[in-house]
């Protein structure tokens, strides 16, 4: 599990001018799970396509166990890749789909060896019985385990997944989410994972790399990441975070709205401007009277397991998660324990994230509109 | 709801139009078999001059240098059309279309203008490297103008391709030239099919660009035809021509259904 395998070291990449990838330094290691999360357009699919061999960096260099692989064409790289929207052969059936691979080889596999690893392969990722049906008479979820299985019956010692459950619907996609997990723990190999989902990145990574506008922002375990991140960016992307404008006093201390709060964050300097992280989860409700601070409530939505509601804390608004139903129009007070406080250093997104202001449902289908249509930019 | 009634004008019309258009080619195919010289008046059923036709020289000359050209030419420009038809498909998007529009202007373009234009760049190249119009400049003349047909008819198919599939192929352990011929051709197989066969047909039908490229010694079939109402008009030119109309009949039918066929096989996938 510790040793380093492929490397990306100053990795540039430019189409046309236009950089995609800005100095990417990054290390993979031996049998881990990594993902690589951000918006479309943040470099993240490019990064997979210099892994994969499809596009070669326009400066800096890729190794592969140590050598550098820089010029080694796709098909002499010892790593698969499972496309986005599958690209299945479809005038193959699904035994000769997974066979491709392996019919390949040279030396030639002999016959009965190549039938025993698909039939394993495709109990693995159980599709057995599906031998001769046409791909194309399967299910989206279906053809993504014929993926799987094509590109895993070859051996490879690292496994490219390119937003692989972009196409599925949400109960298939935590289904096939665990279904990767098991499969990539059983055979132990690397994946790297390309997603925009923060929560599925959470849900199976070792380790998390963000990405933004063809930098990494941040690289850690989903823990790390959700709990400590870097900038407004991070805190944003992951999860949901209010985000607002604090001052250092003192080690431990932190000002927010011209009050002092105990946080658990050091190492700054005195009076030193930040951005300060509170998860609507981490925010008690209390009385009024009893509260650090005090809001209204603008509006409260229904979602389940607890009630969204959003609180005005002089004209900046918050998102809370509570489980009490607190009406709009009426006033809380809030309580945050040092815990709940996380501060960052002041970054270039600073004060462009963590406002509530224009908050609602459709927040997410928009940003998955803008995914679709960026998906094709991405690939060019 | 339509009224019954007010169909059968409509049909009648319809009738009309196809008699107007199917009418002469009826005529002629059925004075192709009459038994005496006569255009005008049927006097008895006779292959006579279906006979006459295949002890003719000239005119089986004429049948071997058409069908070799069109073959030829079908076969070359296929081959060109299919490579020129993928590299359009990967120029730059911005590029694509002006290049397409470049590729339809010949298709649109009088045949007159573009057999005068080959002519005169065949007898001008003739005489700087030294040949003359004969089998070999009939036969660029019909690449060239077959090749835009290819290239419209594998595009399409070029567009339905998932565009990782060659990536895929790749990954799995193929070069560049195996991932394009165990992924790629059978994928747009239907197309460059279709483009053959419509290059094929071009070709047959073709008179106007054949007679200005062929020179004096090489005929096809068309323009034997042609010179033969010149001299004199037998029923023997009926013969040829109905040989000719059934043949490109058969070639369309065959196009039609394939294409039908698969839009059927496109409707049945799942999106």
């Amino acid at each position: 599990m510790s040793k380093e395998l492929i490397r990306l070291s100053d990795c540039t990449m430019a189409f046309d001018d236009e950089i995609v990838l800005d100095n990417l330094n990054l290390y993979i290691k031996d049998e881990e799970f990594l993902t690589l999360l951000g918006p479309s357009g943040c470099g993240k699919t490019t990064t997979l396509r210099i892994i994969g061999g499809f596009l070669v960096p326009t400066k800096g260099d890729v190794f592969f166990d140590g050598v550098r692989i820089n010029d080694v064409p796709p098909h002499k790289r010892k790593v698969n890749t499972v496309f986005q929207k599958y690209a299945l052969v479809p005038h193959l059936n699904v035994y000769d789909n997974v066979a491709f691979g392996l019919r390949l080889v040279k030396p030639k596999i002999d016959k009965k060896e190549i039938d025993q690893r698909v039939r394993e392969m495709l109990e693995v990722v159980s599709l057995k019985g599906f031998e001769h049906r046409a791909v194309s008479s399967l299910s989206g979820g279906q053809q993504q385990r014929v993926a799987i299985a094509r590109a895993l019956v070859n051996r490879p010692k690292v496994l490219l997944l390119d937003e692989p459950l972009g196409a599925l619907d949400l109960r298939l996609r935590k289904d096939m989410q665990q279904e990767l997990k098991r499969i990539q723990q059983q055979m132990g190999i690397t994946f790297i994972y390309v997603t925009h989902d923060q929560e599925e990145a959470l849900a199976m990574s070792d380790t998390v790399v963000v990405m933004n506008e063809g930098i990494i922002q941040q690289i850690g375990s989903p823990e790390d990441i959700y709990n400590e991140p870097k900038n407004a960016f991070v805190a944003d992307f992951i999860g949901e975070s209010n985000i607002v404008d604090g001052i250092m006093r003192a080690d431990g201390v932190v000002e927010i709205f011209g009050k002092k709060f105990e946080c658990l964050d050091s190492g700054f300097e005195k009076d030193e401007p930040v951005d300060v992280v509170i998860r609507p989860e981490d925010v008690d409700i209390v009385d009024t009277r009893a509260g650090q601070l005090i809001g209204l409530v603008t509006s409260v939505t229904f979602k389940g397991m607890n009630y969204d509601i959003i609180v005005d804390f002089k004209g900046f608004k918050w998102l809370i998660q509570t489980s009490d139903f607190c009406p709009a129009g009426s006033k809380i007070g809030i309580h945050i324990v040092p815990d709940g406080f996380h501060v960052m250093k002041k970054s270039k997104y600073s004060g462009l994230y963590g406002d509530y202001s224009s908050y609602s449902d459709e927040y997410e289908e928009l940003s998955d509109a803008d995914e679709a249509e960026e998906g094709s930019e991405d690939e060019k | 709801m339509r009224d019954k009634k007010s169909r059968v004008p409509g049909r009648i019309f319809l009738a009309l139009i196809y008699i107007f258009l199917y009418a002469p080619i009826i005529v002629l195919l059925i004075f192709s078999f009459n038994s005496t010289n006569s255009r005008t008046v049927w006097s008895g059923f006779s292959l006579r001059w279906y006979e006459k036709l295949f002890n003719d020289d000239m005119v089986i000359n004429a049948l071997y240098t058409t069908i070799s050209v069109s073959i030829l030419a079908a076969i070359i420009a296929t081959v060109f059309g299919t490579f020129a038809a993928i590299g359009i498909f990967n120029l730059r998007r911005r590029w694509q279309s002006p290049v397409l529009t470049l590729n339809n202007i010949p298709l649109m373009n009088a045949d007159i203008v573009t057999g005068v234009s080959l002519c005169l760049l065949f007898v001008a190249s003739g005489t700087i490297l030294g040949f003359g119009l004969g089998f070999i400049t009939l036969l660029l003349a019909h690449i060239s103008f077959n090749v835009p047909y290819v290239i419209l008819s594998v595009m399409p198919k070029l567009k339905q391709l998932d565009n990782n599939l060659v990536d895929a192929a790749q990954d799995l352990g193929c070069t560049w030239l195996q991932a394009f011929f165990k992924v790629v051709v059978p994928e747009i197989k239907p197309g460059i099919v279709n483009g053959a066969l419509i290059a094929f047909t071009m070709s047959i039908d073709d008179f106007i660009i054949s007679y200005f490229t062929a020179g004096s010694g090489t005929q096809t079939l068309s323009m034997v035809i042609f010179s033969m109402t010149r001299k004199r008009v037998t029923p023997e030119i009926n013969a040829v021509s109905s040989l000719m109309f059934v043949f490109v009949l058969i070639l369309l039918i065959i196009i039609n259904i394939r294409s039908s066929v698969q839009d059927k096989k496109l409707r049945a996938k799942p999106a």
